[in-house]
């Protein structure tokens, strides 16, 4: 089967500007492969015993207790593992901030102003990042590559297939949309207090908007243009191009946001110009407006556990992400970090067995969705990946023992059916161009 | 002072005891009385009158102990004012202990304690020579109350973080290191010249090298930061030749020499989740505390973050998933810990006469699905409750209960 094709909305021709940057993926050879006799969390309600999964061409073509395997597979034992989709992050600063974390890799905040949505996360990705290979070796397939959050917008996201490649053209997940990060709260408040401002909440607002009624009358010149082709053709202005596309929903918001109060505001910020909030990011108080996230139909992306380490953050509790499923919103676990990408399934873990002893009934599989399904959703690529179906990409995860288990890791995972780690195999144990003549 | 608190005598019945100082129990029976642990085994007496927990089918260890954050010195780290754990502005500051700053009242404390961890090494920040770190209890409405030893240990730094203490070199914090022991060396036998201001300038205050006295004489250990496998053999070095009690802490490239950290005796305290590379440490790895353990190191495990520190369970698992043995990870955030700030005879394991530090664990302490029961600091049972079981409360059905 050929890869999904792109839409007129994707990474590649937004904009009605043609292909920019456009992705260069290509699928790696890899032999057809069956997982026989593992457990099988399919993330679409079903945890198969003694299950067998097929994997051939970067698709899956089968999964059950009894299918059919073709005749040149390689055949791995599952016997006591686990089968997962692969692990997607919905919020990652690999590649923009990379290790070893001086000042030349520190490319994820382009501070110099508070609205910066004409500057794209993949122009700084950088593929040799030595964190990359740790993230793969964690179960992680598909990543969304942010911009910090200095900025009350801070640019364009890129979603990533996490493979070894040369540039980040040739990981862009094909098809996928780009996000728009947006920022609330004390980081923009922070870094332009003493700047020229924000410096205030209200600032924020007011910088949101000041930006999207800019935004809105490009829209206007360029839709009519494009229309009809009548008089000048409109300068192009990358700011309000990025903007434009979010106002005709063609770019996903995806927003830092971590109290409720401002989880509204931004709501309403969102109806005022039109467009759809598809996320909202850390949202450490997502808890206490579940209801109305999951009347609005947008998404969080949350940590198990993480509180604390600054002042909006102190209310962030186990139970959130229990609390938001509960109330029928999408929660999504994410991880923010180099560290936590590693452990996506852990962080589920607690989240999900936090919710139980609350008394919300969280399934198994609601949890494997959290760092699964619902993220590719959060990323509008849920049709081609993040469950096992065949059909679907062939993102897939073997683990040693249950994934909900601080016990588990990756053994072997499989990437658009590329086994591109194998943690009984050194030689398919990727390494950048950093690690090289590094490591003893 | 009222009767009943200090003749609180609680008996855990039933469970699987995890002693740490020796086998497990099945079906075991943990006495406590006033505090302290009375009893531990399957023929235990119960007294009449004794408050019974009934922990069949649970796991019962000591309370879990941190080696190294700065509870109740940090409540927000980015708010600045509610930050205790550093003196700004002195790279040498040995006599700075941190124990004043301790806030009993965090919001942190009981966040971390009702997930197991019952104490904790709070240890300053700083420049070359941080200060002196204190033992906690999580659990005392003073500082008082809280206090199990301090100092538990000097801290000082020989990492990229003190480079810049050393004049902007490694080397230069070495020899910075070296002539502040020197110095306070000098200053213990000529202390009368030093006050009639016949003595050379000194690399440090005389409260500072007064403070390391201690030290110098093997009575306090001192924690040494340290990453690179060169930086750790500096701090070996130095712990050799002014004859300390070295404990290294980090050691991300430490996996690389465990035999020699095992030959010098040298006590680690290992985060095991760190294994992001960066110009301190290239070759930090996963398997570091394993690795460590495993070449004969004795190890006690941190979770650094501190406002969860309760991760320190999930520190413990990893460690297990990636080599350790489980009873030596165990061990790793009980037993040891105790061991390395000098407190074995009263912290770190279940017998009688020791500190009643007890959890009851549904399960494997390391686990998510495990939850927790009870747990006593000193012989309370501390009621399960935080700030965020607060919020819990109030947010679990909406529109919420004001």
């Amino acid at each position: 089967m050929p890869a999904p094709a792109a839409t007129s909305a994707s990474q590649d021709t937004v904009g009605g500007i043609g292909p920019q940057y456009p992705s260069t993926y290509q699928r790696h050879p890899n032999p057809p492969v069956i997982i026989r006799n593992a457990t099988i969390m399919t993330a679409t309600g079903q945890e198969i015993q003694g299950g067998s999964i097929v994997l051939r061409d970067g698709r899956i073509v089968s999964v059950g207790t009894s299918v059919d395997a073709p005749a040149d597979a390689v055949v791995v034992d599952g016997t006591g593992k686990w089968v997962t989709p692969g692990v997607i992050d919905t919020h990652s600063h690999l590649g923009v901030y990379a290790a070893p974390s001086t000042f030349a890799e520190s490319d994820g905040n382009e501070a110099t102003t508070p609205v910066t949505a004409e500057v794209w996360a993949e122009h700084a990705f950088w593929p040799q990042d030595p964190q990359i290979p740790l993230a793969i070796a964690g179960g992680v397939t598909t990543i969304q590559a942010l911009p910090g959050s200095a900025n009350l917008i801070g640019g364009r996201s890129a979603v990533l297939k996490l493979v070894p490649a040369r540039s980040v053209q040739e990981m862009k997940f094909p098809g996928a949309r780009y996000g728009l990060k947006m920022a609330c709260g004390e980081n923009p408040k922070r870094v332009y207090g003493q700047r020229g401002g924000p410096s205030t909440r209200m600032g924020n607002m007011a910088g949101y908007r000041s930006a999207f009624i800019n935004a809105q009358g490009y829209r206007r010149r360029w839709d009519k243009w494009n229309k009809d082709h009548s008089g000048d053709q409109p300068d192009r202005n990358l700011r309000n191009e990025t903007l434009a596309d979010v106002l005709r929903g063609n770019i996903y918001v995806q927003n830092h946001c971590y109290r409720a109060d401002e989880m509204v505001q931004m709501l309403d910020l969102a109806r005022e110009f039109g467009f759809k909030i598809r996320s909202f990011h850390h949202a450490v108080e997502a808890y206490k407006i579940a209801d109305v996230l999951a009347r609005e139909g947008a998404a969080v992306s949350i940590w198990a556990d993480w509180w604390g380490f600054k002042e909006e953050a102190m209310d962030g509790i186990y139970e959130n992400a229990a609390l938001v499923q509960q109330a029928g919103a999408r929660p999504a676990i994410h991880s923010d970090s180099e560290s936590g990408i590693q452990r996506l399934n852990q962080e589920a873990a607690k989240a999900m067995f936090h919710g139980r002893r609350a008394g919300i009934p969280i399934t198994r599989d609601q949890a494997l969705r959290w760092f699964t399904a619902n993220a590719a959703w959060v990323l509008g690529i849920d049709s081609v990946v993040g469950t096992l179906e065949p059909g679907k990409m062939a993102d897939v995860v073997l683990w040693s023992t249950d994934p909900l288990s601080v016990y588990a890791r990756a053994v072997q995972v499989y990437n658009d059916g590329w086994l591109v780690y194998d943690r009984n195999d050194p030689t398919r144990q990727p390494k950048t161009d950093f690690n090289l003549g590094r490591e003893p | 002072m009222i009767a009943f608190l200090l003749a609180q005598t609680v008996a855990i019945t039933g469970g699987t005891v995890y002693p740490v100082s020796g086998p497990k129990i099945e079906n075991a029976t943990v006495l406590i009385r006033d505090g302290r642990i009375a009893a531990v085994g399957t023929n235990v007496a119960i007294p009449q009158g004794a408050t019974r927990v009934d922990a069949s089918g649970k796991w019962v260890t000591p309370g879990l102990i941190d080696g190294a954050g700065q509870m109740g010195l940090r409540e927000i780290s980015a708010v600045n004012n509610t930050n205790e754990g550093t003196l700004q502005g002195n790279d040498v500051a040995a006599a700075f202990n941190v124990l004043e700053g301790i806030n009993p009242a965090s919001t942190l404390i009981p966040v971390n304690r009702i997930e197991g961890i019952t104490t904790t090494l709070a240890v300053p920040g700083g420049g070359l020579i941080w200060g002196q770190a204190a033992l906690i209890d999580l659990d005392g409405a003073t500082i008082e109350a809280m206090r199990v030893r301090s100092p538990a240990a000097m801290v000082a730094d020989l990492s990229q973080g003190s480079k810049s203490a050393g004049g902007g070199s490694r080397a230069g914090a070495a020899q910075r290191l070296r002539r502040v022991l020197n110095d306070a060396r000098e200053y213990a036998q000529r202390r009368n010249d030093y006050r009639r201001a016949q003595m050379q300038e000194l690399g440090a205050s005389a409260a500072d090298l007064e403070a390391l006295q201690p030290v110098l004489r093997g009575e306090l250990s001192i924690i040494i930061v340290a990453n690179r496998r060169s930086d750790i053999e500096t701090a070996l070095r130095i712990a050799r030749e002014y004859n300390l009690r070295l404990i290294l802490a980090g050691a991300a490239e430490g996996w690389m020499i465990a035999s020699e950290i095992a030959a010098a005796r040298v006590p680690v305290l290992v985060r095991p989740l760190d294994n992001i590379p960066s110009y301190d440490a290239l070759g930090v790895r996963y398997e570091n505390a394993a690795l460590l353990s495993r070449g004969g190191v004795k190890i006690a495990l941190l979770e650094t973050e501190t406002e969860n520190t309760r991760n320190l369970r999930q520190q413990a698992g990893n460690a297990v998933a990636t080599g350790m043995t489980w009873d030596q990870a165990l061990r790793a955030v009980t037993l040891t810990p105790a061991e390395v700030f000098g407190v074995a005879d009263r912290y770190g394991s279940l017998e009688a006469g020791k500190v009643a530090n007890v959890v009851v664990w549904s399960g494997d302490p390391f686990e998510f699905s495990t939850g927790v029961e009870h747990v006593f600091i000193r012989g309370r049972d501390i009621p399960l409750r935080s700030r965020q079981t607060e919020l819990l409360e109030r947010y679990k059905t909406l529109p919420p209960k004001y």
